[in-house]
């Protein structure tokens, strides 16, 4: 398959919306202005865990400027009805009260608030006339601290589904998960050698530069418009006409372009605020978060609690997993504890495995998708467990990864076989790459490896293209381009038509217009809604078949399509343009459509390495080299693969060393900010070195894997070998920031 | 609004007191307005004041520095930059390039973080602050000049008109090093200054550090300036004052670093900043 000459795919052109995006002219949800629009302001608990006594709004009502106010008692009570977001689901009265508190606040950021007024200092000042009384209750931010039996309760209805068995209390732990196969209590004990460790992790954010925000119209028809920054409209769309109690078909989401999401824009926070408010002046309203309501107020990803356990024999083979996770939910129930469970031994071939989750309620906000939500954490226990274990056996860490990497036809602890995958590949480029060849010298300084996974899901894509009368193409799908998706879903329509990318313009359609698509996220559209183009390339193919055959008075069977989209049958060969326009001049115009909703998953595995130097006196990490390596199947455009491969490590790098939820004694967050929230910046990770694996998905007609998540899972733990052949400190926390890898240095030579 | 002279500006301040606020570089005030962390009635543009917008040196009096000149006047400077190396340093890293071509160095000690970063530069300097009133002028040496967190010595009606740092003779050298767990885009956890005069025979004749970070101002670490006094400069001596200055340091624990860690740092880049310092005197 990799063998495959294309003539589009596999290129670089340049991307559709890249002049509009360089030169400012591409439309953002914050520049959206309509006639008559009011400016929104969320107020916010400034508790972390509080009972909402009372609330008087009748001095901000009372306020010039103002045009309406929302509490919780504006929105409709919704049942315990769950909604499909896509890649996961959420529980409707969760949904709705995350948007506005209704009893409770649980957690500081939590909106109680809303006030619509001719500009936002206005609103902001009128908001802060609102009388909130609260009771404050005492809170609880730490994993382990949130599942003891006498935790201050953020939900008093919910009690732990333990594999469908409801448990009898209330408790913060609304879902318990447990797999295994084969036996793995024996297993440990026919283990030659066993390591074990306990690893913690922090909150972190996704980071994405635009902050959440959204403009709603409520007009007199009972029509909802809505212009968001979204990463899927469709979901967007459902989840704001369930929470305000409306018909679908009466809500119009219009997603505009977007600053990045991965993953934490798929829930809404703002559209149904906006709604009501719209609703009751009569007017647009824009809302727009600051970067301190992004923090605290949307959704980051879980901190976790991990104790892992692998057992090996001498040879190396591992043969025996445990393991115990507990991850943060949020708020509400529904954090990343599924995928953890699957994934922490997700890259090797153990024969007998048990794994517990747990999904743990506290008072934080409401967890999100990140990124390969849920894997980052696990890799960051296993990679290193593996390391350790490599050292205990005396052998190479790529020797024993390769040894018992998984293969076609290796089963998972939750169950699926391995269709064809690529962490064998992977791990090949790595021992084969100028890398890892390359020895790494001088004091201080330390190299390490990690592997990674992520599914990567197919769901529901849709695509159409207008033929134009030059033979050029029109194509409208539903997918929110976050890295590219435009130009890589384009190639694969104009490698199935023989045309070039530039002959396709493609257009991110509302949902109004689109075919339904689901969200951008699970590392999905290039292959999925890349697949519905190549499709409707197809569907139009046998249009013009059929009507050539018409117009060349033979059958349409007789009619081939070539490897270059050329038609040829009566003799005659015609390329697609030629053909579009012929047909267009008899008086047939065309529209090609298709609907895909492949099941499967795309199985992206990844290696990565690293080089860093440590500052023994302050325990400042410089990432000296870096190498991400990844199997992408087929790569539609490299340059959108490499920069993926690029984003995610760097993500990953900033989660390792120093991004972090700093908490303060009383659970509200302190460094709400990217002054104090400290993601890298260009000065702080080396040029991310690509080696693009093609493996080639048997799912999918040119062979594509989903490549945006994979690559943040492996930084962490790559860096913690790193740090540890540096500096020979086993780091169990993250992030490993410069205090607390000098104090483990510091504990490390005082045990000495 | 924009007075043209210094006497315009502090009739202005003893009119609206507290609610006057001055506006030089903007790079700290504007923000806090906007965030609602300090509030003002009139805000006092004072770059259109020559004195506070002019700097000169010569060598007998030294740097004459106005309170609004901007940051990047100084570490562009060919002359100034090897002369104040510790000032360099700092004003190199206040901000990224953009914030450096507005904020001024009188506007970071006026703005009195305790972890700003000219503030232990100009201490190590011997810098003093000189200041109009409605009585008249008066000099204030930089480590007075802060009281707490945000606060300082100036008086109603009293604005910081320029600062006066010593000529710098054959021997001297300086340096401003901060910690941060990124490169860039950081405030100090912890940032120390020190400067060195060697005398003839290579030995240290005159020192003097200063702490940023470690207190709720920035400090004098005097003890450990006199232990260099008549020393050579080796590691064991850089080393030795570096566990001096700690002794002083009294810092918080919060989300830049615990207190401990920033004890420890203090040693670090006491004994860094000497390096430096000793490194510029003997190549001076």
């Amino acid at each position: 398959m990799t063998s495959t000459q294309y003539r589009v795919i596999g290129s670089r052109p340049v991307r559709h919306d890249g002049a509009d995006k360089v030169t400012g002219k591409a439309i953002y949800t914050a520049d959206t202005k309509l006639p008559g629009m009011l400016a929104g302001f969320v107020l916010r608990s400034p508790h972390a865990h509080a009972k909402v006594v009372s609330i008087d709004t009748s001095e901000a009502e009372a306020t010039p400027g103002v045009h309406a106010v929302v509490t919780g008692k504006d929105f409709p009570n919704v049942e315990n009805k769950m909604a499909d977001l896509g890649e996961g689901s959420v529980n409707l009265a969760y949904l709705s009260s995350n948007c506005m508190a209704q009893q409770k606040v649980l957690y500081r950021g939590h909106a109680v608030a809303a006030v619509a007024a001719t500009d936002v200092h206005i609103a902001e000042a009128a908001a802060k006339k609102i009388k909130v009384e609260y009771e404050v209750l005492d809170s609880v931010t730490w994993v382990l601290d949130a599942m003891k039996e006498d935790a201050p309760l953020l939900h008093d209805d919910l009690v732990t589904d333990s594999m469908g068995d409801k448990a009898e209390n209330p408790s913060n732990v609304p879902v318990h998960l447990h797999f295994e196969k084969g036996d793995a209590a024996k297993a440990f004990e026919e283990a030659d050698v066993i390591v074990e460790r306990e690893f913690k992790t922090a909150t972190v954010h996704q980071g994405y530069i635009e902050p959440h925000a959204v403009v709603a119209d409520y007009n007199e028809d009972g029509r909802l418009r809505i212009w968001t920054a979204t990463q899927g409209s469709f979901t967007a769309r459902q989840q704001t006409a369930e929470v305000l109690q409306i018909p679908l078909g009466n809500v119009l989401v219009t997603p505009c372009e977007i600053g990045g999401g991965f993953g934490g824009k798929i829930t809404v926070y703002l559209e149904p605020t906006a709604a009501i408010l719209s609703k009751k002046s009569g007017r647009p309203v824009r809302i727009t978060m600051t970067r301190a309501d992004v923090f605290e107020a949307s959704g980051p990803t879980p901190g976790s609690f991990m104790r892992v356990k692998i057992g090996a024999k001498n040879d190396g083979t591992m043969i025996a997993g445990e393991a115990w996770l507990a991850y943060d939910a949020g708020a509400y129930p529904g954090g990343m504890i599924g995928p953890g469970c699957m994934c922490v031994f997700s890259c090797y071939d153990i024969e007998h495995a048990v794994v517990d989750g747990y999904d743990v309620c506290l008072n934080k906000p409401k967890t999100s998708a990140y990124r390969a939500p849920g894997a980052t954490q696990v890799a960051f226990a296993t990679e290193q467990l593996v390391d350790e274990l490599a050292a205990k056996l005396g052998m190479c860490e790529l020797e024993i990864r390769q040894k018992n990497a998984v293969k076609e036809g290796s089963r998972r602890v939750d169950g699926p076989v391995y269709p064809p995958i690529g962490l064998e590949e992977c791990l090949q480029a790595v021992q084969e790459s100028d890398h890892w060849n390359t020895p790494l010298e001088g004091p201080n300084r330390g190299r390490g490896i990690a592997a990674g996974f992520w599914f990567g899901c197919g769901l529901k894509s849709s695509a159409a293209c207008t033929v134009n009368s030059d033979g050029t193409i029109n194509l409208l799908e539903g997918s929110t381009d976050i890295g590219g998706s435009r130009t890589s879903i384009a190639m694969q329509l104009a490698e199935v038509l023989g045309l070039e990318a530039d002959d396709i313009n493609p257009m991110v359609g509302d949902t109004d217009t689109a075919g339904y698509t689901d969200v951008t996220g699970g590392s999905r559209v290039t292959f999925a809604t890349g697949m519905a183009a190549y499709e409707a390339g197809r569907d139009l193919q046998q249009q013009m078949k059929t009507l050539a055959a018409d117009l060349w008075d033979c059958s349409a069977d007789e009619i081939t399509v070539g490897e270059d989209g050329a038609f040829t049958g009566a003799g005659k060969t015609v390329g697609f343009k030629e053909l579009a326009t012929e047909l267009f001049q008899a008086g047939e115009h065309l529209v090609g459509r298709a609907t895909v909703s492949p099941e499967c998953p795309t199985n992206g595995f990844g290696a990565q390495i690293a080089d860093i130097e440590v500052d023994p006196e302050t325990g400042k990490v410089t990432v000296l080299r870096y190498t991400t390596i990844q199997d992408a199947g087929k790569a539609i455009h490299p340059s959108y693969v490499e920069g993926q491969l690029q984003g995610g490590t760097v993500q990953g790098i900033g989660w390792a060393l120093n991004e972090e939820y700093f908490y303060k004694d009383d659970d509200t967050m302190a460094n709400a900010s990217f002054l104090d929230y400290r993601m890298p910046t260009m000065l702080d990770v080396p040029m991310i070195d690509t080696i693009i694996v093609e493996t080639g998905n048997p799912d999918h007609p040119y062979g594509v894997r989903g490549v945006g998540e994979t690559p943040i899972v492996p930084p962490p733990a790559a860096l913690a070998n790193a740090i540890f052949n540096a500096t020979d400190t086993r780091m169990t926390e993250l992030p490993m920031s410069p205090p607390k890898l000098w104090k483990a240095m510091q504990s490390k030579q005082t045990s000495e | 609004m924009a007075p043209q002279s210094v006497s315009e500006v502090v009739a202005v301040l003893s009119e609206h007191g507290d609610r006057a606020k001055l506006l030089a570089g903007g790079t700290d005030i504007i923000v806090q307005l906007r965030e609602g962390l300090r509030e003002a009635d009139v805000v006092v543009d004072i770059k259109k004041i020559a004195e506070v917008t002019s700097f000169k040196y010569c060598d007998e009096n030294g740097l004459s520095l106005g309170a609004a000149v901007a940051c990047y006047n100084l570490y562009e400077h060919p002359q100034l930059s090897k002369l104040y190396g510790a000032l360099a340093d700092s004003t190199h890293i206040i901000g990224g390039w953009q914030i450096q071509s507005r904020a001024s160095v009188g506007g970071n000690l006026c703005n009195a973080s305790p972890a700003a970063d000219s503030i232990p530069a100009l201490i190590a300097l011997n810098a003093t602050a000189v200041i109009a009133g409605p009585s008249g002028e008066r000099s204030v040496a930089v480590e007075e000049f802060c009281t707490g967190p945000g606060r300082n010595v100036l008086e109603n009606g009293e604005l910081l008109v320029s600062l006066q740092i010593p000529a710098q003779g054959a021997n001297c050298g300086s340096a401003y090093e901060r910690f941060i767990p990124r490169n860039e885009m950081d405030i100090a956890v912890v940032g120390v200054g020190s400067w060195v005069k060697l005398a003839d025979d290579g030995t240290i004749a005159e020192a003097k550090i200063g702490l940023g970070a470690v207190a709720a101002t920035p400090l004098v670490a005097e003890a450990a300036s006199a232990s260099l006094i008549g020393k050579e400069p080796t590691e064991e001596t850089f080393a030795a004052a570096g566990e001096l200055a700690k002794q002083i340091a009294t810092p918080i624990s919060d989300m830049r670093g615990t207190d401990e860690y920033r004890t420890h740092l203090v040693g670090v880049l006491v004994k860094r900043t000497l390096t430096t310092a000793v490194e510029r005197a003997q190549s001076s």
